[in-house]
């Protein structure tokens, strides 16, 4: 064996944790049966690493031999601390006996997918789902994952203790749901994937509009899903995350002002990401089954062929809304409906159904339903009604670019 | 691993169902029992009175008080106790999902029985251990 330099394997080691550390990780958990002890055996694991691959060589299988190792590292901690408890010896002696034939036969199971759904079970609150999804699937720091929401790592770290002590201590399992259950707890997951995609496309709050870090945080989470389990609504998901992407560039101007879609330079637009999206979506739609992401995909995919808002196929992008809307009917989707209708027929039409989904009332507090109405009344030339709708947008709108757009406009009509 | 599942139930709906209604619907639940029976899930079912029947109990400036009713007055009272044997969380789920109970809208609350102190309180102290905490 050729002595390698240090420095050569340091460089081998990062790259494999990044590669490979998540899928050691996974397995791990499932292994030791512990998150705790799981992600001690991993750090262990590499370190080992380090040590001993200088010497002896970089194995054939370093994702076998991670596991391996940080599952030996596991069984020795396990038992100094079975010395005062004789119940953690049975452990590692199951341990021990368990796996041994898995690992050595060389064809580990992927656990990720089991990491996945653990980690978005219902019996957890979505914002811990989250923080647990990012910090254990995508190997997000704390400090990361608090950037990214706007909370304090102590807060994320707290929060991600106790959702391990809930699957410990109610035994959530580790494992792939049933094909019965697997509809609904898709959608969980589905839902954390694309509430980590739209906090970074649409911050909720704070200074800047987009935190692109987060987003392609989100769409690495959506391929690995797609790898994973290539059921039509996860290439829904990704589809539509992959042609929002494909906008950012234009979405807004140097000095972080929003620009809506009509006035984007569609040239910013990225073809790469229009072309894998619109192919991602063809494909969902293929499976004949109808879902919310690959209904929204489509409708993104619409804009995205068109060169300019004229040209776009506005009755088309209707009826994908009435088929979003029997897929999953909210009011968020009629108001969509609205302004594609506006767009179709003019914004009369819009101001109508703009007016009866008000007057329901789940929108009043929706900054965008008070957006659209003071849109379509400007365009109709109905000032005042303008003016009056935009100060109750401005009035609820958290984020200061759409802030500065809407005082714009307010200005504009004044 | 024991799991309790709190069933809570809108009593004013209970009240309202036809009498014969009402005897349907227990001999479908009591019929779940004798599956989760069969199954080796079934731990112990216990029925509640209406929670009218209730008094609460309150430590109050260093005396219990007593008051009529509930801890708290919701629509959604606590109808009945279900304890289970399931394998991990998602069985609990997946066996009270199926309960016929279910389907008078609930909500139905599973929770992991801390089996160390349940364990405990049933076994008692031995006599030491009781002179000594009564000391």
């Amino acid at each position: 064996m050729i002595p390698i330099s240090a420095e050569k394997i340091h460089q081998t080691v990062e790259e494999i944790y990044r590669t490979e550390s998540r899928r050691v990780l996974a397995t791990l958990i499932r292994l030791l049966h512990d998150f705790e002890l799981a992600e001690e055996a991993l750090h262990d694991a590499f370190i080992a690493a380090v040590e001993q691959w200088q010497q002896k060589g970089i194995p054939d299988n370093p994702r076998a031999w991670l596991v391996s190792a940080g599952r030996f590292k596991a069984i020795d901690k396990i038992r100094r601390r079975a010395r005062f408890d004789a119940s953690l010896q049975a452990l590692a002696h199951e341990l021990d006996e368990a796996v041994s034939d898995e690992i050595e036969g060389g064809e580990l199971e992927d656990d990720r997918l089991r990491l996945i759904f653990t980690c978005c079970h219902p019996a957890l609150a979505s914002d811990a789902q989250i923080a647990l999804t990012l910090r254990e699937v995508c190997g997000l720091t704390t400090e990361e994952i608090g950037r990214a929401f706007l909370a304090s790592p102590a807060t994320l770290a707290q929060r991600i203790v106790r959702a391990k002590s809930k699957i410990r201590d109610a035994k959530i399992p580790y494992q792939v749901p049933e094909p019965d259950e697997l509809p609904e707890r898709l959608d969980a997951v589905l839902q954390v994937i694309y509430l980590v995609f739209n906090e970074g496309y649409y911050a909720s709050s704070g200074e800047s509009l987009m935190r692109p870090d987060v987003s392609g945080e989100a769409i690495r989470l959506g391929r690995l899903l797609m790898e994973l389990l290539p059921e039509p609504e996860v290439l829904g998901l990704l589809a539509l995350m992959l042609l929002a992407e494909s906008r950012r560039a234009a979405r807004a101007t140097s000095a972080g002002e929003l620009i809506l879609l009509e006035h984007q330079d569609r040239s910013l637009w990225s073809r790469e990401l229009i072309a894998e999206g619109t192919a991602l979506v063809e494909q969902a739609l293929a499976s004949r089954q109808v879902g919310m992401y690959m209904a929204q995909a489509a409708i993104s995919a619409v804009h995205a062929r068109a060169a300019t808002t004229d040209t776009t196929d506005w009755g088309q992008i209707v009826a994908l809304y009435d088929l979003l809307s029997r897929a999953s009917p909210s009011p968020v989707i009629a108001l969509n409906r609205a302004v594609a209708i506006a767009m179709r027929d003019g914004p009369e039409a819009g101001l109508a159904l703009v007016d009866q989904i008000l007057q329901h009332g789940e929108l009043l507090n929706y900054q965008l339903a008070h957006a659209a109405r003071a849109d379509f009344c400007r365009r109709l030339g109905r000032k005042e009604e303008a003016l009056a709708a935009y100060r109750k947008a401005l009035a609820l709108a958290q984020q200061e670019p759409e802030r500065r757009f809407l005082e714009k406009r307010i200005a504009e009509l004044s | 691993m024991k799991y309790v599942c709190l069933g809570f139930m809108d009593e004013g709906k209970w009240a309202s169902m036809a009498a014969a209604e009402c005897e349907a619907m227990m001999k479908e639940c009591f019929a779940y029992d004798e599956i989760l029976k069969r199954d080796g899930h079934f731990i112990s079912d216990t029925a509640l009175q209406s929670s009218g029947n209730a008094v609460t109990l309150r430590w109050y400036q260093s005396k219990v008080s007593v008051t009529d009713g509930p801890f708290a007055e919701t629509k959604e009272q606590l109808g009945g106790i279900l304890i289970l044997e399931a394998r991990d969380l998602n069985q609990a789920i997946q066996l009270m999902s199926n309960h016929p109970g279910v389907r008078l809208g609930g909500p139905f609350e599973i929770r992991p029985m801390h089996e160390e102190i349940t364990t405990r309180a049933m076994e008692g102290l031995d006599a030491n251990e009781l002179l000594a905490s009564i000391k």
